[in-house]
């Protein structure tokens, strides 16, 4: 009954609850605000020094978000291609060496599992980014393919470098022929003896980078940007931030926007890609892959029962949570992400409806907004109109070549 | 002599429940309990100097908050105190723990199969969703579904509402989930041994069954739907033992004026005209009512308590037959100081929750196998907590109260009676066992009390020693609990009621059956409860 040390060693995490990320030696004196809190079981922060100068480091300069918690899974071998084109709902076999497709994936009744980035690496090499756990899931997909699939989150750190002087900040540090980048490309650089992942994606609408490197040269990395970026205005922020600036792009959050069908206790809960505005992902012409027939299905009998907004609300308060009220009364839905957008100028959201509210009838719709001012709600009901999202749409996002600022 | 409104025969938690809410009512009630001491299954007692034990039931869950509410128990002193995991040893030395906070759970599956740690979620939302299905079932009477009484029939339409809400996908998870053996259930999940075996423990608990053995994932599902404090599925302690909930429910019983009379063994109900007029005591004094209630179960009321030949010879060959087969025993263990584990890492929170030393469903099938052919389980499951890691009350400073819950233990030893030289052997594979895991172990005992089926029938009057006063099995639950036509907590005697474990929804420390039965009850004398809330809302 002697249990070798290593074993033994592997026993010690129940001692940290949040795991430090890669990046917590750089980041952890920055944070001036100590509002940390766990995402996947790891260390990260609200905010910095103050959410309000971090989201316009994003829109003004250059923003470091700590990504490393962020769920992957590398997924290689001959089969590759066809096992990642049986699970997501677009067509891998389009996707090019090189390029990321932002795509989502589906259980067999067509209902959402997740959405997430997949970036191809080479023609039999893939890395898989989402929120949600899915082992067992892509497991059993890839049943009977020449396919390995291993979860790589901890061995892998990551950095979202976001905002107009991002790509300076990439240039100065040395990144040669970062340049060339077009939005959804990536390419390897070197970096301390290795190499670095550099992709034109991003969660902010705005001009934007996300580096992957083995945790061991996650230092070394963050010292190269955080020197080539002094002079380009260059601020580690925290997720508050990147939230406004994910909103105002329009872009969903699993469990947050969605619930994910392997999460959803109640059966009515879970989504399918049109009622989540993901409808333009799925391509029918794809033979099979999973969830495909309960889609079409779905489409041709009209049972689709959701349909995801983006709503412009009157006046300037939050409507967070609110709830969604056709002519007043009826209510028609919720409301999942809502902010005062800086940029637009605009109170805005992200509401999830019932049809044909939002997808047929559009006009009508009111929020209820409670806003606690000094121990008293103002119980408001104010105008909501859907509009097209992203929110705010910047030409820098996908200029080329990028701009310096 | 004195004359009541309702004798209640048993003061375990059920009884004192129905006695609870009768009282309550506006009815005079009287508890007669046997030993000198309420309580039933459900007790503290002190049998060393300072040392309290839960003799019997150790852990709380399945209480329905609602009754503790309605019977106003925390003003009487009931605390339930949540804790945190715990663990399965493994023979290589190694362990698995379990956890409250999520990631550190997976983290901890991880080291075994990263595919199982993350399978972890999926399987928590099917027996979630299922509980989400049943947990709202536990407050209600079950109809009877050919009967074409009104009520019956309403009954029957919310259920079938119920169903309609699921879906095919989950209606068909549910049939599966109520028919399956856990072992199957859990392969659907899972891949290592250690991880299932330490997911299957509540499929057998209080069961004459195996892992492997059909209708073990209902027995599980049967462990997950209760709750502390809206934490669905989370188990506590009483705190002060179990004793802590019937001592509170008894306070609660006795502030509104109800009787409890200690030392009063009933011998027999008396029966006039086909109705229930009172009871005989083994003393030969009499008590009479207009009503009776058992809290006994099934078959101690109606083959020991009741003349057979005042019951329909269906009836009786049904109850003859209705199964409660003993399975388990129990240690209660004072100890001088804690026990260590060299397997667990310095400070581990697991000593705090459930420990296990079965690391595979082989293992506990083996165990199985012993009982069917009439022997204690030579290697046993033990379910082995110390629950003063978090209690003050039970034991003084730096020492600690240990219960093991032990299966299997058969009601007979190869179709004899236990002998006091069986018990001593019975307890010593159980020392063994612990000992193997913490050295050192024997020389802390201060006091033990050994508990097998014999002493379990004996003394709380469980037949067989079945702690669920009838088997979990989906041919004894619902409407056919504990025998068809007669779900309702009525008889075949006007007059005579049963309100035990025996009955809808089972046993476990729950609460609901002793509730329901006054809802009958009230119903007959046409009254209504002072306070009987409907079940929460779940999730």
């Amino acid at each position: 009954m002697t249990l070798d040390p290593i074993r033994k060693a592997e026993q010690e995490h129940f001692r940290t609850l949040l795991m430090p990320t890669p990046f917590h030696p750089r980041l952890a004196p920055l944070v001036e605000t100590q509002s940390w809190y766990g995402w996947a079981g790891m260390l990260v922060a609200h905010s910095v020094f103050d959410e309000e100068l971090e989201y316009f480091a994003i829109r003004s300069t250059a923003a470091l978000f700590d990504i490393s918690p962020m769920i992957k899974y590398r997924i290689t071998g001959p089969d590759a291609e066809r096992c990642l084109n049986r699970l997501t709902v677009r067509d891998v076999s389009k996707q090019k060496v090189g390029r990321v497709q932002y795509t989502a994936w589906c259980d067999d009744e067509g209902h959402v599992l997740d959405d997430g980035t997949l970036f191809r690496l080479g023609a039999a090499d893939f890395r898989l980014c989402c929120q949600e756990r899915h082992l067992p899931w892509l497991l059993d997909t890839a049943r009977g393919m020449d396919v390995a699939i291993r979860e790589e989150t901890q061995e892998i750190a990551g950095l979202a470098l976001q905002g107009p002087t991002s790509f300076a900040v990439l240039s100065k540090a040395g990144f040669d022929g970062v340049e060339a980048l077009r939005p959804f490309q990536l390419a390897e650089f070197d970096h301390d003896g290795g190499k670095v992942m550099i992709s034109r994606t991003g969660f902010t609408g705005d001009l934007g980078y996300e580096l992957f490197v083995p945790a061991t040269a996650a230092l070394s990395l963050w010292d190269r940007l955080w020197e080539a970026g002094r002079l380009h205005g260059l601020n580690a922020i925290g997720y508050n931030a990147l939230n406004r600036a994910r909103i105002e792009a329009g872009f969903i959050v699993a469990n947050g926007d969605f619930v994910t069908a392997e999460t959803a206790l109640r059966a009515d809960r879970v989504r399918m890609p049109d009622e989540i505005g993901l409808d333009w992902l799925v391509d029918v012409d794809k033979v099979q892959f999973n969830g495909r027939s309960a889609i079409l299905a779905a489409r041709k009998n009209g049972t689709l029962k959701h349909v995801l907004v983006g709503l412009e609300i009157d006046d300037n308060t939050p409507a967070e949570a609110a709830i969604v009220y056709h002519g007043n009364k009826r209510e028609v839905g919720l409301i999942s992400a809502a902010i005062w957008s800086p940029t637009a100028k605009r109170n805005i959201a992200i509401a999830s409806l019932e049809r044909p509210y939002g997808s047929e009838i559009l006009d009508d719709l009111w929020v209820e907004i409670y806003a606690l001012r000094e121990l008293k709600y103002h119980k408001m009901m104010k105008r909501a109109r859907v509009v097209e999202r992203p929110f705010v749409k910047l030409a820098r996002r996908s200029a080329n070549p990028p701009a310096r600022f | 002599m004195q004359k009541y409104d309702v004798i209640m025969i048993g003061g375990g938690h059920n009884g004192l429940v129905a006695a609870g809410y009768l009282q309550r009512a506006g009815l005079k009630v009287v508890v007669l309990e046997k030993n000198d001491w309420v309580g039933g299954a459900a007790t503290s007692r002190e049998l060393t100097e300072g040392f309290l034990y839960s003799n019997c039931s150790y852990v709380c869950s399945l209480f329905r908050p609602e009754i503790m509410r309605d019977l106003e128990l925390p003003r009487h002193g009931l605390q339930i105190i949540s804790y945190d995991g715990g663990a399965v040893f493994a023979r290589n030395g190694d362990y698995l723990g379990t956890y409250r906070d999520h990631e550190s759970h997976r983290r901890e599956f991880a080291r075994f199969s990263p595919r199982d740690a993350e399978a972890y979620d999926r399987y928590s939302r099917d027996v979630t969703r299922q509980c989400r299905f049943i947990q709202p079932l536990l407050m209600r009477t079950a109809p009877d579904p050919f009967s074409f009484r009104p009520r019956d029939i309403s009954e029957l339409v919310y259920l079938a509402r119920k169903f309609g809400d699921m879906g095919a996908a989950d209606m068909a998870a549910m049939m599966r989930f109520w028919t399956m053996s856990i072992s199957d259930y859990l392969d659907e999940y899972f891949e290592s041994p250690v991880i299932k075996a330490s997911l299957a423990i509540s499929g057998i608990i209080g069961t004459a069954l195996g892992p492997k053995s059909p209708g073990t994932a209902y027995v599980l599902l049967h462990h997950y739907m209760g709750e502390v404090d809206g934490s669905v599925g989370a188990w506590g302690y009483a705190r002060g033992g179990m004793g802590a909930v019937t001592k509170a429910l008894a306070a609660s019983f006795q502030s509104v004026g109800g009787t409890i009379l200690t030392g009063s063994e009933v011998d027999k109900v008396i029966t006039r005209n086909g109705r229930a007029i009172g009871v005989a005591l083994a003393n030969g004094d009499e008590v009479h009512a207009d009503r009776v209630v058992s809290n006994a179960d099934v078959k101690r009321t109606f083959l020991k308590l009741v003349d057979e030949k005042d019951l329909p010879d269906r009836f009786v060959h049904r109850v003859r037959h209705f199964k409660m087969r003993g399975s388990s025993g129990k240690l209660n263990i004072a100890l001088d100081s804690l026990p260590e584990f060299p397997a667990l890492p310095k400070d581990s929170r697991c000593l705090r929750g459930d420990m296990h030393f079965t690391d595979d469903l082989e293992r506990m099938e083996r165990g199985y196998d012993d009982w069917k052919a009439g022997r204690w389980s030579a290697d046993p499951f033990i379910d082995m907590m110390i629950p003063t890691t978090l209690d003050p009350t039970m034991a003084p400073p730096g020492k600690h109260f240990m219960s093991c819950f032990v299966q299997y233990c058969p009601p007979q030893v190869e179709g004899r009676d236990w002998t006091d030289a069986d018990r001593d052997a019975f307890a010593e594979t159980v020392v063994s066992q612990i000992s193997d895991y913490s050295p050192g172990f024997r020389d802390r005992i201060r006091h033990m009390e050994v508990r097998t089926p014999r002493e379990l029938e004996a003394e709380v009057g469980l037949t067989e020693g079945n702690i669920f006063q009838g088997e979990l099995t989906f041919d004894q639950l619902l409407f056919n609990r504990p025998v068809p036509g007669y779900a309702q907590y009525r008889s075949p005697i006007d007059g005579l009621y049963i309100c035990g474990s025996s009955t809808h929804p089972g046993g476990g420390v729950m609460g609901a059956p002793g509730r329901n039965a006054a809802a009958e009850i009230l119903r007959d004398a046409k009254m209504k409860p002072a306070q009987m809330r409907e079940a929460h809302d779940v999730l």
